[in-house]
């Protein structure tokens, strides 16, 4: 079996059990913790929307901590925001993940692709350098934040090696990238990654308490 | 520290708490250290439910928490970032309760919490907290890092890590009934000096009454002014009304400490009293941590939904003002900046109700830039005034507080909580600054409007 093979055949499997078990496992262990009934008298009864309110709302960046944390959060969003172009515009990928699930969707021009790729990864190094300069983020930091870091970036670079051509032959290359996003899938159900998932259960828990006190969001 | 050596209290100085302590007792009892931190854990995760794992699960070491905390503003020190503040007890939850816990002990991933850590901690707990929650509304996970300051005291009373001064009037208010040292008898004594002195008619131990009103020890014994004022409103509105000797104390010590069964202790004397004298409301004085420990978490201790409604005197002063049932001049007549307590507004919801007050007052309501939701906390609230150790930080955190104020240029300061009251005439001392922050109970009540007049 050469790598190309391994890694599209049984690596890829393998990685995709793990994240569907761990995610779950993360997920439920959490989920299922007892919840102790609430007897006050509430203020609101909109608590569903009052989770989907914060879900929504947290994303939008609050005027009072704006001047503070304006690069953290252009940043952040440029990254993310990068990440699903490429992830989801770039055509190969919406044929892979046609092949898994059926659902599919128009992608976008590849030099749009490669352009976002590009930013990704220089917004990524800029969250390394700021994670390792800042000293709040470097005294919060612990191996998951670097290692997380690593697999996240990891792919986006050996998928723009291998469109470009560079360093090995496209097999090698396409092999390498493959085998990256099956890292950063076997480690998402474990570190912080988990946060692609938490951010809605814990805004969405927030938002449903704190609307059942009327409190501030 | 023994019932013999309980420290004196100061009840002179602008903010009341024990006397500055000569030698400090920030350990309690004489457990050996590894059953302390055992101790500490297991009651820390006692009370872990599904809310509590979400939030330990959900830190993305963002950091954005930091620029929301007053403590880390002033100081720049990154220790004062909130979430750091229960770090070890976030390892303990990776390594006790949650989902890999098996694997993280099996392979030492997450190593045991030392005594050493915990005792380094108890200045980020307590005297750098007020559990404001400002933060809880910058963390872009939504995590509510206050609540899990509260879990963490719980962990670090029961382990008897709690400081000096927090724990002693702690101690005092579960064993006297109130933190400093107003007593039942000098409650009563107290009451009855204030409807002389105002010529107001007081209400004691009525078998029956529509409201119980509670009051807070601060109030008590340093703004005693406040029991004639909740007289004067209630008396006003021809409302059937009592103090209770046997439930009357509500500012709560034993949440505030992190004691859990103070805490269920103090909140149960105030709902038996509802009960007794089968109130229809019980209404909690100015001050914030009352608020949270009764209108939000006294159900939960009692087991089941109250008997009775529980209001704070904001919320009761907003409502009755708005619906006519308490009727007062625009007697303020000048411009008033009002500082939002955190537990009552940002983190209890009674946002508006003190600015129909106001309003109806007449005065000319200057917002602090940043208020309600976001307003910045006094720096006292937690229990942190009671911290003499904390006093610098303190100061430097009530720095912006003062900024805020002088910025709206506003004539007069007022707020709804006792506890803020003395964080200001405190800060207000130690700076030579020329306001005060006065109540907004006690405004109502000196333009009530009389109805022979």
């Amino acid at each position: 079996m050469d790598l190309l093979t391994f890694a599209r055949g049984p690596a890829l499997q393998w990685s995709l059990i793990i994240f569907a078990v761990g995610m779950l496992w993360r997920l439920t262990g959490i989920l299922l913790l007892r919840r102790k009934p609430d007897h006050s008298e509430p203020r609101h009864t909109g608590t569903w929307r009052g989770a989907l309110k914060l879900i929504a709302t947290r994303s939008v960046p609050k005027r009072e901590f704006w001047a503070t944390t304006a690069f953290g959060q252009i940043i952040g969003y440029v990254f993310h925001i990068g990440l699903v172009i490429v992830i989801f515009g770039f055509v190969p990928h919406i044929l892979f993940i046609r092949s898994l699930t059926g659902l599919d969707w128009p992608g976008l021009p590849n030099s749009l692709i490669y352009l976002s790729g590009a930013i990704t990864v220089a917004a990524l190094i800029a969250v390394l350098i700021r994670r390792v300069s800042n000293p709040v983020l470097r005294m919060l930091s612990n191996f998951d934040d670097y290692f997380s870091w690593l697999v996240t970036t990891a792919p986006v670079v050996t998928g723009l090696l291998a469109v470009a051509h560079l360093g090995a032959r496209y097999e090698t290359l396409l092999a390498i990238h493959i085998l990256s996003i099956c890292l950063l899938l076997i480690w998402m159900p474990f570190g912080k990654l988990f946060h692609t998932v938490m951010i809605f259960v814990s805004r969405g828990t927030t938002g449903a308490l704190f609307a059942r006190k009327g409190a501030s969001t | 520290m023994s019932e013999a050596t309980l420290p004196p209290l100061d009840t002179e100085s602008p903010r009341l708490s024990v006397e500055k302590p000569g030698q400090r007792y920030d350990v309690q009892g004489d457990i050996p250290d590894p059953e302390r931190i055992d101790i500490a854990m297991r009651s820390f995760v006692r009370d872990f439910g599904a809310v509590a794992a979400t939030y330990m699960e959900s830190c993305i070491h963002c950091g954005m928490c930091a620029e929301a905390c007053h403590f880390y503003v002033q100081t720049g020190d990154p220790k004062y970032t909130p979430i750091w503040k229960i770090e070890p007890f976030k390892q303990a939850y990776k390594r006790e309760v949650g989902p890999f816990a098996p694997f993280m002990r099996a392979l030492n991933l997450k190593r045991k919490v030392t005594v050493e850590e915990l005792e380094e901690w108890q200045e980020l707990l307590y005297d750098s907290c007020t559990m404001c929650g400002r933060c809880t509304m910058i963390c872009p996970m939504g995590i509510d890092i206050a609540s899990l300051v509260g879990l963490a005291r719980h962990g670090m009373h029961k382990a008897g890590l709690v400081p000096h001064e927090l724990w002693a009037v702690a101690e005092r208010a579960e064993r006297e009934g109130s933190p400093l040292g107003a007593t039942a008898q000098v409650f009563e004594d107290r009451v009855e000096w204030m409807g002389d002195e105002h010529d107001v008619d007081m209400h004691m131990n009525l078998d029956e009454a529509e409201v119980l009103v509670t009051m807070s020890s601060i109030e008590i014994q340093k703004y005693p002014e406040s029991m004639a004022a909740v007289a004067k409103v209630l008396n006003h509105m021809g409302l059937s009304w009592t103090f209770r000797t046997d439930g009357y104390e509500a500012t709560n010590f034993g949440l505030l400490s992190g004691n859990a069964d103070w805490q269920k202790d103090m909140s149960m004397k105030l709902i038996e009293a509802a009960i007794a004298c089968k109130a229809k409301i019980l209404l909690l004085p100015e001050c914030g941590h009352a608020y949270s420990a009764m209108r939000w978490a006294g159900a939960n201790l009692y087991g089941k939904p109250l008997p009775f409604k529980v209001r704070h005197i904001s919320e009761f002063l907003g409502e009755h003002v708005a619906d006519g049932s308490i009727r007062v001049k625009k007697g303020l007549g000048t411009s008033v900046t009002f500082h939002d307590p955190c537990q009552i507004v940002r983190r209890g919801g009674a946002i508006e109700a003190p600015r129909i007050v106001l309003e109806a007052l007449g005065a000319e309501i200057h917002e602090m830039e940043e208020n309600r939701g976001m307003n910045w906390c006094c720096g006292g609230g937690g229990g942190v005034i009671t911290i003499h150790r904390a006093d610098a930080l303190r100061y430097k955190a009530f720095q912006i507080k003062m900024q805020q104020v002088e910025k709206t240029g506003a004539d007069m300061l007022v707020t709804s909580c006792s506890n803020c009251r003395q964080t200001f005439d405190d800060g207000q001392a130690h700076f030579h600054w020329d306001k005060t922050a006065h109540s907004l109970l006690e405004a109502v009540a000196d333009n009530l409007i009389d109805e022979e007049s």
